[in-house]
């Protein structure tokens, strides 16, 4: 068998397992139905979901939310982790001040975003940024400090100053050294995101995951796990393994992930 | 085609489909160095120094007091033990760094940062891994603000210059070390710098590649007419190429003496009298080089070694 048969072969087979094991814990009815659903029951809810449009309403939601927020994080996280990587007094205050606060849950701003903003939409993004924001922060520092010095010159050399020196060549050079960080600062972006929308009602995921609790309906509970956990997947495993393949392919190295 | 009148073509210029080769790589109109008064150098280093504070806080003296002259179109090369800041000479031509004391002056005007009428070739080459070949060429030129159709006719003037056209798509983990250099060498070309800052580029090249780079470069040279300021440690390399030879010593760095190089181009590392006059610069040389050593071993032991001329 050829290795790539081989693979596919043992994914089948751990999946199939699992979703036998499912079935048998579901049929043996140790659990009440409303606790531990079965596969179809899952199935059911998901289907449900999309015909009445509700996930597709509130894929689109959450979607946009963390797209917005991570945005504004990786700008935002580009700029600030350039400037104390450049710049020793950023770095010797800010660069501490940084570091600590990554050890903060990202959900410890969602009062401080109430009180700030309200219960609204914007109370969401800032949650979402204060979590991700600093991965990206410190992902841009080490990036810059662990890119070769020697781009900088020819850049300088060749006639790059300013933005077109921070467009053309830092960011080019460093992306390899930040794309794990970039991959990192979207995980807590997205988890930062369900988390404060199972806090607020507001159309997204998170409040389709609780509004399942809320009626007892176990099989959409899981179904909305399950849509979460693909969601954050298929980001993860199409745009961001994407990227690092293109990086490989250009720079023909294996990047610093 | 005139390119390859006066030399052996040892690379048969790569002929591109759709590409004439009578008009050539000559249709583009490529600007000719800027002319100067005659009684001003290219290049005038005065009275230059640089210190710095090393980790231990005592005040190093990298460079001492160096005075240097380059006429236009000149190739001169700067020969030094390693340590003896020659490669930070050319730093601060580039305008990559600033010297402590003393002026450079470029066409009578003092250097003030970078500019594309200095261009540095490195020694790692410092090619974007990022871009392609012809991007990497083009990179210059687009930082000026040249338009998308002049800049691809360039490119392509330049790629031929080196050969590589052919190679104008690839990335540079494709492409082999002489390969990089060369890249390296018309992504310079490019920007049409009056000077070119050479730091050491063919060192880290197997001596094959880089005979073929010197007879390249010294072609290059004299149909571009631009002046070149080449810092190497290998003597035979400088009496190869140069049309002077600037001496520097060991820590800090000073111009100990000058050897002008007379002997008809185009030449070869092997001509009797290129290794002669390496000789020559050697035997200068060989006392800094010791010093050099001994500043290596601390513990007392001085390591007198006489070298020979490298084979």
């Amino acid at each position: 068998m050829k290795p790539g048969i081989k693979r596919v072969a043992r994914f089948a087979i751990f999946y199939a397992a699992l979703f036998g094991l499912w079935t048998l814990l579901a049929e043996l009815k140790i659990w009440p139905p409303y606790l531990f659903p079965t596969p179809w029951g899952v199935g059911e809810s998901l289907y449900a979901g999309f015909q009445d449009h509700t996930y597709w309403i509130a894929i689109r939601v959450s979607m946009e939310r963390v797209l917005i927020g991570y945005g504004i994080s990786v700008v935002l996280g580009m700029i600030l982790g350039l400037g104390v990587a450049s710049n020793k007094f950023l770095e010797e205050t800010m660069g501490g001040l940084l570091v600590s606060l990554q050890s903060l849950p990202s959900i410890c701003w969602w009062p401080l975003a109430l009180l700030w903003f309200g219960l609204n939409q914007n109370a969401i993004l800032f949650v979402v940024v204060m979590g991700s924001l600093l991965s990206v922060t410190l992902a841009m520092e080490d990036g810059r400090k662990q890119m070769p010095k020697i781009f900088g010159m020819a850049g300088r050399n060749l006639g790059a100053k300013g933005f077109k020196l921070f467009w053309y060549v830092m960011l080019p050079a460093s992306l390899p050294f930040i794309v794990s960080g970039l991959k990192q600062g979207w995980a807590f972006a997205w988890r930062s995101l369900i988390t404060a929308e199972m806090l607020y009602l507001s159309l997204g995921l998170g409040q389709v995951l609780m509004m399942g609790r809320d009626l007892n309906d176990m099989s959409a509970v899981i179904a909305v796990m399950i849509l979460i956990i693909a969601l954050g997947y298929i980001v993860d495993g199409v745009v961001f393994k994407g990227m690092e393949r293109h990086l490989q392919n250009k720079w023909g190295l294996t990047t610093a992930t | 085609m005139s390119t390859n009148a006066h030399f052996p073509a040892r690379f048969p210029i790569p002929v591109e489909p759709g590409f004439p080769a009578r008009s050539g790589p000559r249709s583009v109109s490529i600007a000719p160095p800027t002319p100067v008064d005659s009684q001003i150098s290219k290049v005038a280093l005065s009275e230059i120094c640089l210190s710095y504070r090393t980790q231990s806080g005592e005040r190093l003296l990298a460079l001492d007091h160096i005075n240097l002259q380059v006429k236009t179109g000149e190739f001169l090369c700067v020969v030094g033990p390693s340590g003896c800041g020659k490669s930070t000479l050319l730093l601060l031509i580039a305008g990559l760094h600033q010297q402590t004391s003393g002026q450079i002056l470029v066409d009578g005007k003092p250097v003030q940062g970078p500019g594309t009428d200095r261009i540095m070739i490195f020694q790692e080459h410092g090619l974007f891994p990022w871009l392609t070949v012809s991007q990497n060429v083009e990179f210059g030129m687009k930082m000026k603000g040249i338009s998308k159709a002049e800049r691809e006719e360039k490119t392509r003037y330049y790629l031929r210059l080196v050969h590589l056209a052919k190679f104008k798509d690839s990335y540079i983990h494709q492409l082999s070390g002489g390969m990089r250099q060369r890249v390296a060498i018309a992504r310079a070309l490019a920007t049409e710098p009056d000077v070119l800052l050479m730091d050491e580029p063919f060192a880290a090249l197997d001596a094959q590649t880089r005979d073929l780079l010197h007879d390249e470069l010294e072609r290059i040279w004299s149909e571009t007419g631009r002046t070149i300021i080449f810092v190497t440690h290998n003597v035979r390399e400088a009496a190869r190429l140069g049309d002077r030879v600037v001496l520097l010593t060991f820590r800090p760095g000073r111009v100990k003496s000058e050897f002008p190089i007379d002997l008809p181009r185009p030449r070869h590392l092997e001509d009797p009298v290129v290794a002669r006059t390496a000789r020559e610069i050697l035997d200068e040389l060989r006392d800094e080089i010791n010093r050099s050593l001994e500043a290596e071993y601390q513990d007392g032991v001085k390591p007198h070694i006489v070298p020979e001329v490298e084979p």
